[in-house]
């Protein structure tokens, strides 16, 4: 797929660099405000309306902002954008705006926005920006409501609001609780590993995943992450050795028979 | 010279001392309470202590196939899991409350944090606490054939009067393992002169407990009221077999003593000052997450070091 092309854009904020599974960005509003899938998911659409139009105005306004304070005025730009979301949110959706309280103006230090605002709007053109915040804020919104959706099944046996579980199913309250949160965060990022890792057995190049890397790292949000992909390949090497090359093996068995017959020779 | 001498290295005197004999004599120790919570709760507690039980060793070996790891179910420590987490559980509970709990102790406290030794909290206790807070319901019904009302800590807090006689000997309600003082103390003796426990942790956890209620129960030093908060609950069984826990106490000797201390100190403020009656297990978690600090505080100063900690 071309680089920096719109659906590229897209397909990475919802899968490449999910935000929450694969760049691990925004944990406070994703472990406090997912208690139920209706909560994650108007969380991850708030979001996404705020990053979204953040950084388009920023990506409009990059050739304005001095580069000496250009984080005080991302977040201005973010941080009225998050007001009107807010005053929204109060007028039209009250109940949604009472569950989520004091995450909504939280939304302005979401590392996600100012992240994505320092390291794609403030270097790309306005379209582009846009559709890179609607990509990422869409993966934000997928996994605030599957995290929402799995704790509101456990721990109220419903999803949105309908029951699911059969009647005789006790709720397993901690799951609505804080640590239920990083439970299920856990164990959805196991699975998203797991699945990373089979696809790494089956040879394709998933390597570029974990880090959440385009190749650019001049704009890329995870500087020091080449030494992390080092490794990982050094990893992957080992394992080659130990599990693949079957001369190894048999380097390996021949090493032991000749232990034991020194062993035999020494009783 | 044709005969080549055998040579190792050192140790070459092993004592015979393993964790499946050690596991296998906890699991005696705890016989007693669990023979006397069957005595008085019925056929209930023995189903919840089988399927909690069978619970704990199934997970653990399921999960050892399945991650292709060696199997570790024959050094009972998984049985002294179940049992414990069983001796902690309510007559009334459902059996699968049994199987929850078991498979939480074990996957999540203990396997992942990579098996026997590893863990850094108590097993029977993080389920017990994870069990509390999911069925706080459940996990506080203490109704049964035999007891209707309130446990004796519960009577006590809300300002009544209990009877101790019954409370030393056991015939209470409360969790299956937990009412019969003199149940627990046999099984304590008998890990004590075997040497598997020593008497430095729960020593200092109940002494510093007993302080800590004659200067802030609101009592003063009335020993009716100090019997009961000692014979209540689940302080006898946490102090001996849930604080003593190999893999969660800290290794030095002053640490164990501090270790003590700190658990006393907690189980003192919860259960004076907190809203629920008992405050054992939540104690001996926190004192857990406290142990590497206390093992860094108290490490022993090498020879020769003067002074400087190493």
């Amino acid at each position: 797929m071309k680089q920096n092309s719109i659906s590229e854009r897209l397909i990475n904020g919802i899968l490449k660099e999910n935000p929450t599974f694969v760049l691990m960005l925004g944990m406070c509003p994703t472990l406090a405000v997912t208690t139920s899938a209706i909560n994650g998911l108007g969380m991850g659409l708030t979001t996404m309306v705020v990053l979204a139009l953040s950084n388009l105005f920023i990506s409009l306004l990059r050739n304005v902002i001095p580069d000496k304070v250009r984080i005080p005025a991302f977040i201005v730009v973010i941080a009225s954008f998050v007001t009107v979301a807010e005053l929204l949110l109060k007028a039209y959706i009250p109940f949604l705006y009472a569950a989520l309280g004091l995450y909504i103006p939280l939304i302005v230090v979401n590392c996600i926005i100012l992240g994505r605002a320092e390291a794609y709007a403030s270097k790309n053109g306005p379209l582009l920006s846009l559709f890179d915040g609607i990509g990422m804020g869409l993966g934000f919104t997928c996994a605030l409501t599957i995290i929402g959706a799995v704790r509101e099944l456990l721990g109220a046996g419903e999803v949105f609001g309908m029951g699911i579980m059969p009647e005789s199913y006790v709720p397993c309250s901690i799951f609505v609780l804080a640590p239920g949160a990083f439970f299920v965060l856990a164990a959805l990022t196991a699975i998203q590993n797991k699945v990373k890792i089979a696809g790494e057995k089956k040879g394709k190049d998933m390597s570029k995943i974990q880090s959440g890397c385009n190749s650019d790292c001049m704009n890329c949000a995870d500087a020091g992450c080449s030494r992390r992909i080092v490794n990982v390949e050094q990893n992957k090497s080992d394992d080659l050795e130990i599990i693949e090359i079957g001369d190894d093996e048999d380097l390996l068995e021949e090493q032991e028979n000749s232990t034991e017959k020194e062993e035999e020779g020494n009783d | 010279m044709s005969d080549l001498m055998k040579v190792s290295s050192n140790p070459h005197i092993r004592s015979k001392v393993t964790t499946a004999n050690i596991m296998l004599a906890v699991v005696i120790a705890l016989l007693p309470a669990a023979g006397f919570g069957i005595y008085n709760f019925g056929i209930d507690a023995l189903i919840l202590i089988i399927v909690t039980v069978a619970s704990t060793v199934l997970t653990e070996l399921i999960y050892e196939k399945a991650m292709h790891k060696k199997v570790t179910i024959g050094d009972f420590s998984a049985v002294v899991t179940g049992l414990l987490l069983a001796l902690n559980l309510p007559s009334s509970a459902p059996w699968w409350i049994g199987v929850i709990g078991g498979i939480f102790a074990i996957l999540v406290v203990k396997m992942l944090f990579g098996g026997l030794g590893q863990n850094f909290m108590n097993p029977a206790l993080g389920a017990r606490c994870f069990l509390l807070i999911s069925y706080t319901s459940i996990m506080c019904n203490f109704e049964c054939d035999a007891y209707s009302g309130a446990t004796p800590l519960a009577s006590l807090k809300a300002g009544e009067s209990v009877n101790i006689l019954d409370m030393v000997i056991g015939k209470t309600s409360g969790t299956i393992g937990e009412t019969s003082m003199i149940a627990i103390v046999i099984g304590a003796c008998f890990l004590i002169l075997l040497g598997v426990i020593d008497l430095k942790i729960p020593g200092s956890y109940i002494v510093t407990f007993t302080v800590f209620v004659i200067l802030f129960g609101g009592h003063g030093f009335d020993p009716a009221f100090i019997s009961a908060h000692l014979a209540g609950g689940g302080l006898m069984l946490g102090a001996f077999f849930m604080a003593t826990d190999y893999v969660t106490r800290p290794v030095t000797r002053a640490g164990q003593y501090l270790y003590g201390v700190v658990l006393g100190l907690l189980t003192g403020i919860f259960r004076i000052y907190g809203p629920s009656a008992e405050g054992v297990s939540y104690a001996i978690i926190l004192g857990n997450l406290l142990v590497p600090l206390i093992e860094k505080v108290t490490m022993p100063i090498a020879f020769g070091k003067r002074g400087k900690r190493a």
